[in-house]
Parts: C-alpha cells; structure tokens; sequence
C-alpha cells in the first residue's frame, strides 16, 4: 500500500514535470533550427536529427530590414513599463491597503470593505470592455503609443493587485506595534515609514513580483494602444506569428523574453518555503 | 484607530484610480447608447437599440458566453484538481522538493501569448511533434481546425499556464496551516485518505474558495490564448466573450454595439460571480 502511494506520487510528479518542460524544450530545440529542419517535419535533438544553427538567436537584434526580429527596444520597453507600472501602484496600493487595515472610512453606506472591494474588482473587468475608451482617452491626450500611456493603464492593472494582497498582509500585522510606536511618541506618518514599513518588506515583495508577472505577461493592452513607435515584447513577438512564420527566431525570442520571470519562480519558492508567502497571500 | 491624516494614504491611489476610470465607463455607458461605427463615427443618441439588438437578434454573442462559461468552469476545475494534487504532494517530504516547487511555478511566470505562439508549433498538424509522434500509431488529430479538439486544445494550453498560480495559493494556504489537528488525527489512528477529507480539505476551504474565485475571474478574460491558438476558429468554435467583443469593437468597428456588449456582459459576470461566491461558501463549508 505505502509502496503503491509513493510510486503513484512521483509518477504523477514526473508527468506533470514532463508537461510543464515539454513546450520550453521543442523551443530550445526550434530555436537552433533553420527553414529545411522545420518545413520537413518535426525534429528534435540537434546533430543528430538536424543541423543546428545560431540564426534564430542572431535575428532577434538585426533590424527587420535585414530579415531580424529586433527584439532589444521592445525588451527594454517592457522593461519600463513594467517597472514604472508595478512602482507606482506599489506605492499607492501600499499606503491605500495600510489606511483599508488601519483607519475607518464612512461615507454614507460606503465603509472600508467597499472601498477594499472598489479596487480589488477592477480586476473582473475584462481588457477588451476598457480597451476602446481607453484608446480614445489617450488619443485625447495624445498618449496613444508612448510608454507614459501604457504606463497610465498597467495602473489600473496592477494596482488592484497591490491592494489585495497589502490589506491581506497588513490586516495579519499586529495593531499593537504601531500602538507601541504611538506612546512612543511617533506621529502617525513615522508609525507608517518607521515602525510599519520595515515590517512590511515581504509583503512589498510578493506584491511587487505580482504587479511585475502580471504587467510583464500582459498583452491586450500594449496590443491595442501602441502602433510603430512603441512596442512592448509580447506584441513584437505575436506580430512573427503570421502566415510564413520563421519559428527558429520566434522560438529564439520567445524564450529570451520568458527568461527573467522565470528568475521569480525561484524567489517566490524561497518566501513560499520559509513561509512568509503564506502571511502575504491568503 | 483613528487619525486626521488618514485621508492622505487612502485618496492618492483611490483618486489616481477613480480619475484614470471615471471617463473609460461612463464613455463606455455612453457609447452603448449611439450607432457609433467606421460608417458614422459620432456620438448620436439611438436610446437602448443595441441593447435590444444583443437580446433578441445576436445568438453568436450568447454562444460565445455559452463556450466562455463551458471553457472557464472546466479548465479552472482541472487546475483546481492538479493544483491541489501537486501542492498535497510536494507539501510532504519528496525528493528534490524545492527543485519541483520552482518548476511547478515557472508557467505561471511566462507570458500566455508568447507561450501560446510556441503551442501553436508544438500543436502544429503537419509540422509539429505532437502529431509527429502520434504517426507512429497512424493517428493525426487536428488539434487546431477540428471544432470540438480546437476547444480541447485551449483547455490544455490554459491549464498548462494557470495550474501553477492554483498551486501556488494552494501550497502557501497548506503551508500556513496549523500544526495541532494533524497531531490528533493522527493520534487518532486516521489514514492519510480521512485525514485529507475530514482536516485537510475543511482546513482549506475558505483558501480554496479564494483560490477558484480568483481563478475564475482570471479565467472569464480568457482571450489573448484564443486570438493566437485558433483566432476564434475554426469558424466560432473557440470564440470567447471577449473575442467576439473585440471582434466587434475592433475589427468591426462597431464601437456602439461593442460598448453595449461590454456592459451587459460585465454585468452578467458581476452578477454570477457574486453567485458562484455564495454557492462555494455554502457547498465547501457544509462539507465539514
């Protein structure tokens, strides 16, 4: 019976493992491959299935004109976007969720929960319903594609993020420190920068990689709001997947742009084994 | 607690929000109200038509609601399924554990389209290694211009990219759980099968409740999969409410109707979500 249970249980952990792997090894694999080892069916280990080749990788910084992908502008714009976007709903959504978890607000039949559910159900908006207002909006301001526009919109997209997860990890935070600081004789700002705020760096963090996963992985909005003179990663790379698609630099792209997330995973696994992902996240 | 300042942490994020949303849904609600298409591209007043026009004559809007409800539930079900399999699994002592917690994480980490456009080749019918290796027992599925596989294929690609984040909320609420009614089951003399269903998963129902809501909300903006796995087809078998909606809006150019769209659309959301909220409370809490 203990003999079944474990085998099971790392059989499904290998399966699951190989499902997760396969598609980042066929792109590796693509990645390395020319237009005669792709149209001739599938291939898969170098050398021995085809010859591998480096012009998939050195396509992704010739310009288009030159039959490359020029992926390097678009990185760093998503680069900034991203952080920019996440920093300045960290920042709101930090000393919005810490007045949600500490103060009471009433106007009217409004009370803190409301407010606390105003911002997280921005969320259930879908993209495409804020899209078109969105895109008349900056046209108005003449922010259609520039990044301080992109920037204005991950706002609203990552900010809510921010706020979930703060009054989650401030409500969890005891009272009786800040009140300690107070008989201290803190004013209530140094309760919130002195006292607060260093206690709430793990938090800050799981907030922060959340806004960056999911500012970084977003597609729609860059999709709609920006033409030729800005262009984030997602879009550039979408915009190969057309009727003759070269796969070899898409592959190459794809998981350039996949690489420094995949950096987070390891973060998030260290807060999740020591345990202080689980005060931030409920 | 209470202080005059209070005021100063809520109201910057509160009104850069508000100010940034306040023109985006009352010009939507607007918009809703005109024929504002590439024809005739002005803000007239046409009263509730379009309204009137998605519920008696747009059955492909309906369906598309049908498929996205049929596509959410299903796939945020399995991810629930898994992910509470592996967070169970790796939750214990396992060989190489945090090696597996990572990459259990990494889909959640990559963007959906980009990986969806490396799906797209791997489920290539002629060219891809799915099919390839299927050959070999003479089968050739037609994972994308089938209509019922087309949808199958959608399903594997958003499991593949959302069980992770289900896991995620699921490890950390099993991580933080208290240590105590583990002991007595256990000095109980219960098996690992009673503990699960009578400590483990009562433990965990206000976490998972949280986890497939959230999932859920994620779920319905199901799009960006769509528009490059299938673009809606074969035909509209994989189109969701929020592709028929861009369809309309943005490549129609029917800005009225898609306006229209997006508000009865949103409103039905609002409505089953505060639904489907209610019904887990009560079906996972009187499990214990």
């Amino acid at each position: 019976m203990r003999v079944l249970y474990t085998s099971l249980k790392y059989l499904a952990v290998v399966l699951w493992s190989i499902f997760v792997i396969a598609p980042f090894l066929w792109a590796v694999s693509t990645s390395f491959k020319d237009f005669q080892s792709v149209t001739n069916g599938a291939t898969y280990i170098p050398w021995v299935d085809f010859e591998p080749n480096l012009e998939g990788w050195r396509a992704l910084w010739k310009s288009p004109a030159q039959g490359g992908v020029d992926i390097v502008e678009p990185f760093f714009n998503s680069v900034f976007v991203t952080a920019s976007g996440s920093l300045i709903s960290i920042i709101l959504g930090t000393l919005a969720a810490y007045a949600l978890s500490r103060f009471t607000f009433k106007a009217g039949f409004i009370r803190n929960g409301d407010i606390t559910f105003f911002f997280i159900s921005q969320r259930i908006m879908p993209p495409v319903v804020l899209a078109i207002p969105f895109f008349i909006m900056l046209g108005k301001f003449s922010l259609l594609d520039t990044l301080a526009g992109l920037i204005i919109v991950y706002i609203v997209l990552l900010m809510p993020i921010a706020v979930w997860i703060m009054v989650d990890f401030f409500n969890k935070v005891p009272v009786e420190i800040d009140e300690t600081a107070l008989i201290d004789g803190c004013n209530p700002l140094q309760v919130f920068y002195k006292v607060v705020l260093p206690n709430s760096i793990p938090g800050i963090i799981v907030a922060g990689m959340f806004c960056m996963i999911f500012g970084w992985t977003d597609f729609f909005f860059s999709f709609i709001l920006t033409f030729t003179e800005v262009q984030l990663l997602p879009v550039a790379i979408v915009a190969l997947n057309s009727s003759i698609t070269p796969w070899w630099s898409l592959s190459a792209a794809a998981l350039v742009s996949v690489a420094p997330l995949v950096l987070v995973a390891f973060i998030v696994e260290r807060y999740l084994s020591k345990g202080n992902l689980s005060g931030a996240l409920k | 607690m209470n202080f005059k300042h209070k005021y100063l942490f809520l109201l910057p994020g509160l009104l850069v929000l508000l100010a940034i949303l306040i023109f985006p849904i009352g010009f939507t609600v607007r918009l809703s109200l005109s024929s504002w298409d590439s024809f005739y591209p002005a803000l007239d007043f046409i009263g509730i038509e379009n309204y009137v026009r998605l519920f008696t004559d747009d059955a492909r809007f309906w369906e598309a609601f049908g498929r996205l409800s049929l596509l959410s539930v299903t796939t945020v079900f399995l991810q629930y399924v898994i992910g509470f399999g592996l967070a169970l699994i790796v939750w214990k002592e396992i060989a190489f554990q945090r090696f597996f917690r990572v990459l259990f994480l990494i889909p959640m980490m990559t963007t959906p389209v980009i990986m969806t456009v490396i799906w797209r080749t791997f489920f290539h019918e002629s060219l891809g290694p799915v099919n390839d290796i299927l050959s070999h027992f003479n089968v050739a599925p037609l994972w994308l211009s089938s209509e019922t596989l087309s949808k199958f294929t959608v399903m594997i690609v958003e499991v593949w990219q959302w069980t992770p984040f289900m896991f995620l909320l699921l490890l950390a609420g099993l991580l933080s759980l208290p240590k105590e009614p583990f002991l007595a089951a256990s000095i109980d003399g219960a098996g690992p099968i009673r503990t699960f269903f009578y400590v483990t998963f009562p433990l965990m129902a206000p976490i998972s409740i949280g986890a497939i809501i959230i999932r859920l909300i994620e779920a319905s903006k199901i799009m960006d999969t769509v528009y490059v796995l299938t673009s809606g087809g074969p035909g509209t078998a994989t189109e969701t409410s929020s592709f028929y909606i861009f369809i309309k809006g943005l490549r129609e150019f029917q800005f009225g109707y898609s306006a229209a769209l997006s508000l009865t659309y949103l409103i039905i959301m609002i409505i089953s979500f505060t639904i489907i909220a209610k019904l887990l409370v009560k079906l996972m809490v009187r499990g214990n």
